[in-house]
């Protein structure tokens, strides 16, 4: 058996497009598991960043809080803060899935093409 | 609806009988009369149509004593060489067309032009693979010979520069000689050097480039040697140590030109074999691809005729009629179609009798046939798996439908989790078609496939269910406004002394008075006695879900015992297993839902004698309901010990009304009855009639019949002794009444796993997810927060929707199977296998 070795093409330094990328950088699999969770982080963080900006007391055991305060203000005010971090953060990591989702898409666009999905 | 597709089923030529997918079908046994000329085209149409179960009418004869062995060694034949013609498609990489069209059995004179067709092929084949063959050898020893002649080139160019500088020395030892240059693979003893005599020397040089041996077509690395010697007897002596080590030998020409000569030669040699074995294997390509574009319809019609021979040869011979004769098992709503069928394969043989299908009587069980769609598969299936219903018993598949993803939703009862399963499912729904007709390899991706609609139907309830639980991946909503307030001024929160609040439900500024309106209040996950309370409440409706289901079981052998008219039975059987169900275990379910309706938080109450009443139904006094159950058996009183002296205590009674002591032991009492009802009304009513039935069967012996209280019982309607009876009946009985108790404990089962999904669920959410949400403040949180989101998609989909939910099918599925069905099922039948092309083709399938 031969073995035929594969030379891939350098990356043009300076300008790259995505179209410019024939060789998907994962498989299959990868690109439609990337996908959905894309999908699913977007919804989910979105919503749940929608919720502790709307101070949700349902999530209220998930912000972190200390066992004791001294005064009401101080646990008031703790809340608050806690809220609007964990639902920036939670905007962040929602805003990062997005990037995720792009290039979960394109890749999945190149997969198809070279043939690697039957449906 | 039931019109509508009676309609519709009347067109495609199948009528359902009214009780659908009930019961099984009426099967009737059928004698096949069919001419011989027109026997093949008749059941060829049978196998289209796939209605009819056949018999083998000569199970004792051997397979090489059949009668239409040859043609079933002919396709066996066919078949070998489609199976090597498609071996070699697959070597050459050629895609096999598939358009999924489904050839007709081809006639039996067509058979002859296949297999001609197939002989040439396969002769083609092998004579272009052997020339290759040979061809590629050829080329490997004149590649050999040009890399040889190549070395040996150079060499002699260094040479001839040493040979300027010694010619004088060695010129002696040039005359004569006679080299002779080795190829020699591997040798190992290139390190030493060989002792060959004198006069002799040898010059080693690798070959750089592998070259590819003919035979294993491994890699394989040479070296080049050159000898040179004097005489004879050096030359037979260094031929013999070459064939030991298994060295090719070649003569070298003596002088350059010649030597250049025969590299010429030998070049375009090279260039003539490469042209022939690149034409050789063009041909080779151009007849794969020829018989790629058919091969798929080939082995379908091979295997078509293949299993029409087989059939045929399991029919009878009537030799004074020549007509053939076979015994069938068919669906009677069936046998329109199937005349129909056999009119059609009759004309197309072109015979003048047409064939005779009549039914004859017989005390066989028939086989058990289920009508069912794609939908309906899934649960049959399912259904089957622990036993094929007897014939023309009651289906417990329609029930299953929703019993089934109901009882798996109660231990599931996630929204989220829910949802993407019945995404997932639905997926596989949408494309259903593309992903049928591509064959899945995958057993396990298959098995999934096939349980589509199970798993959608799975995915819904558990949404519902989610909504009931109020638990999306455990966090609760408050959509419908929550009943619960917080009740607490400031100082009051800080001047408390314990951990916890408590919120009580008779002051209407923490409870509102209304419950939620739908599932459970969002208060719940935030109060520290959430498990508690749930756990009351699972229980409650597990044990309430299982005795309605197992009630249903026991009025579905109501059906049974009608349709095998054993009316007798539902008097011995079915109203003392019905009794004794309701009396003990509906009374627990009745004590349940009593609790609940009657009992309430008083509000605004004394403790004066006009508030009795609403003291005896509050929160205080409320009663346990596992202390009147143990004592309703034990046939204690309630309210026989001393009363608590806490406020309003002296109206607080242990039971739930009046008079409930005196009734519950009326129902302990029918319910204790039906054990010996059980147990003694069958084998007393069958002894009676027995008694009653003349001995007619009896051999003339004058009078001397011994007729001993548990003796044989001859000529009674049963085949069984009475003393079986018995025994069958103690063991009915027993495994009735335990099973009762065991069963109803079963179905705690659900609430188990309920319990497990929520904790689990809640685990991850705070172990996983939220160590990513509050780690920290900066905004390179909300990086860690994507990383630990995918992490905890990925833990939930792993363990919370796959493993647990593999968990919760099977467990449903055993209580499908095991309490559900031991109350009516007897699952004694065995499957209708009808004769059909579809199914063979697809079992042929799966094999490849």
């Amino acid at each position: 058996m031969c073995v035929v070795a594969l030379l891939e093409e350098p990356f043009r330094v300076g300008h790259f497009l995505p179209q410019d990328l024939k060789m998907p950088l994962c498989g299959p699999k990868c690109s439609l598991c990337g996908l959905i969770v894309s999908v699913w982080g977007i919804i989910q963080l979105s919503i749940m960043g929608g919720l502790f900006m709307w101070n949700s007391i349902g999530l209220i055991e998930d912000l972190g809080l200390e066992e004791h305060y001294d005064t009401t203000e101080e646990l008031y005010k703790a809340a608050d803060d806690a809220y609007s971090s964990i639902a920036y953060n939670c905007w962040i990591a929602a805003a990062i899935y997005l990037v995720t989702l792009v290039i979960s898409m394109q890749q999945f666009h190149v997969n198809k093409q070279a043939g690697h999905f039957q449906l | 609806m039931a019109g509508f597709s009676y309609q519709r089923l009347k067109e495609r030529g199948a009528t359902m009988s009214e009780w659908g997918l009930f019961r099984s079908e009426e099967m009737s046994l059928c004698q096949l009369f069919l001419q011989t000329e027109a026997a093949y085209a008749c059941v060829s149409e049978l196998g289209e149509l796939g209605l009819v179960q056949f018999r083998d009418l000569n199970p004792d004869v051997n397979a090489f004593q059949r009668k239409f062995v040859n043609e079933v060694r002919r396709c066996d034949e066919m078949e070998r060489k489609l199976r090597y013609l498609e071996k070699e498609i697959k070597k050459d990489g050629i895609p096999m067309l598939d358009t999924g069209e489904n050839p007709e059995a081809p006639q039996p004179r067509e058979m002859i032009d296949l297999e001609a067709t197939f002989e040439k092929l396969e002769n083609e084949l092998k004579e272009v693979n052997n020339n290759a063959e040979t061809l590629k050898k050829n080329f490997l020893e004149l590649t050999e010979l040009k890399h040889i002649l190549q070395k040996t080139q150079t060499f002699f160019d260094e040479e001839a520069q040493y040979h300027y500088v010694t010619h004088q020395m060695s010129e002696a030892n040039r005359d004569d000689e006679n080299a002779q240059l080795l190829g020699e693979d591997g040798m190992q003893a290139a390190g030493q050097s060989l002792k060959l005599g004198d006069g002799t020397q040898h010059v080693p040089d690798g070959i750089q480039q592998a070259l590819l041996t003919s035979d294993e077509g491994d890699q394989v690395y040479k070296s080049v040697f050159i000898i040179f010697f004097q005489g004879e007897q050096l030359k037979t002596r260094v031929k013999k140590i070459c064939e030991g080590f298994r060295a090719t030998l070649y003569p070298c020409p003596e002088t350059p030109p010649e030597r250049r000569e025969m590299k010429m030669g030998v070049m375009t040699r090279i260039e003539d074999l490469n042209t022939v074995l690149a034409q050789t294997q063009d041909h080779r390509h151009r007849v794969l691809v020829a018989a790629a574009k058919n091969i798929r319809t080939w082995f379908v019609k091979v295997r078509k005729i293949k299993a029409i021979y087989h059939t045929l040869n399991w029919f009878n011979l009537d030799v004074t009629q020549k007509c053939l004769i076979a015994e069938c098992w068919v669906p009677s709503a069936d046998t329109e179609a199937i005349q129909l069928a056999l009119r059609r394969g009759s004309e197309r043989s072109g015979s003048s009798v047409s064939p005779v299908l009549n039914s004859i009587q017989t005390r066989e069980a028939p086989p058990t046939y289920n009508r069912t769609n794609k939908f309906t598969q899934g649960f049959q299936e399912l259904v089957d798996a622990y036993g094929v219903a007897s014939y023309r018993e009651m289906n417990p598949a329609p029930y299953t439908i929703i019993t089934f993803p109901f009882l798996f939703a109660v231990m599931f009862g996630d929204f989220g989790h829910g949802a993407l399963m019945a995404l997932m499912a639905a997926w596989m729904v949408w494309k259903e078609k593309p992903l049928g007709a591509k064959k899945i390899d995958n057993e396990i991706a298959s098995i999934f496939f096939g349980g589509r609609y199970i798993i959608l139907l799975m995915g819904l309830f558990s949404i519902y269910t989610g909504f009931i639980y109020n638990d999306i991946f455990s966090k609760s909503v408050n959509v419908l406004g929550s009943s619960w307030r917080n009740c607490f001024t400031d100082e009051e929160v800080h001047h408390h002394d314990a951990e916890t609040l408590l919120l009580p439900p008779e002051n209407r500024t923490c409870f509102y008075g209304t419950p939620y309106p739908f599932g459970f209040d969002p208060i719940w996950q935030i109060s520290s006695n959430r498990v508690t309370f749930q756990n009351a409440f699972k229980m409650k409706i597990s044990v309430l879900l299982g005795v309605l289901q197992m009630l249903f079981g026991v009025l579905l052998s109501v059906f049974n015992y009608r349709n095998f008219k054993q009316f007798s039975d539902l008097v011995t059987m079915f109203l003392p297993q019905v009794l004794f169900l309701l009396c003990l275990f509906g009374w627990l379910c009745m004590l349940c839902l009593l609790k609940w309706t009657m009992y309430s938080a008083p509000f605004e109450v004394g403790s004066g004698p006009e508030d009795a009443e609403a003291i005896r139904y509050g929160t205080h006094c409320a009663p346990s309901l596992l202390l009147i159950f143990i004592n309703m058996f034990l046939l204690k009183d309630m309210n026989a010990d001393a009363k608590g002296t806490g406020p309003g205590e002296k109206y607080c009674d242990g039971y739930l009304f009046d008079g409930q002591k005196g009734f519950q032991s009326f129902l302990l009492f029918v319910g204790v009855m039906c054990i010996p009802w059980m147990l003694l009304a069958k084998p007393i009513l069958i002894w009676r009639q027995r008694r009653q039935q003349p001995h007619s069967e009896l051999p003339e012996t004058n009078g001397d019949v011994a007729a001993p209280a548990g003796g044989g019982g001859g000529g009674g309607h049963d085949e069984e002794e009475f003393s079986e009876v018995c025994i069958h009946q103690a063991i009915h009985t027993v495994e009735y009444v335990l099973g009762s108790v065991s069963h109803t404990a079963s179905y705690l089962r659900l609430w188990a796993l309920s319990l497990a999904h929520s904790q689990l669920s809640e685990v991850l959410w705070t172990m996983v997810l939220v160590r990513g949400l509050s780690m920290t403040r900066e905004f390179w949180g909300g990086i860690v927060l994507y990383v630990i989101f995918g992490a905890w998609a990925g833990l939930t989909v792993s363990i919370l929707i796959v493993m647990e939910g593999l968990s919760a099918f099977l467990h449903t599925l055993r209580l499908h199977w095991v309490e559900f069905q031991s109350k009516f099922y007897k699952g004694e039948g065995y499957i209708f296998a009808p004769f059909s092309f579809e199914i063979i083709l697809r079992e042929a399938d799966s094999e490849d």
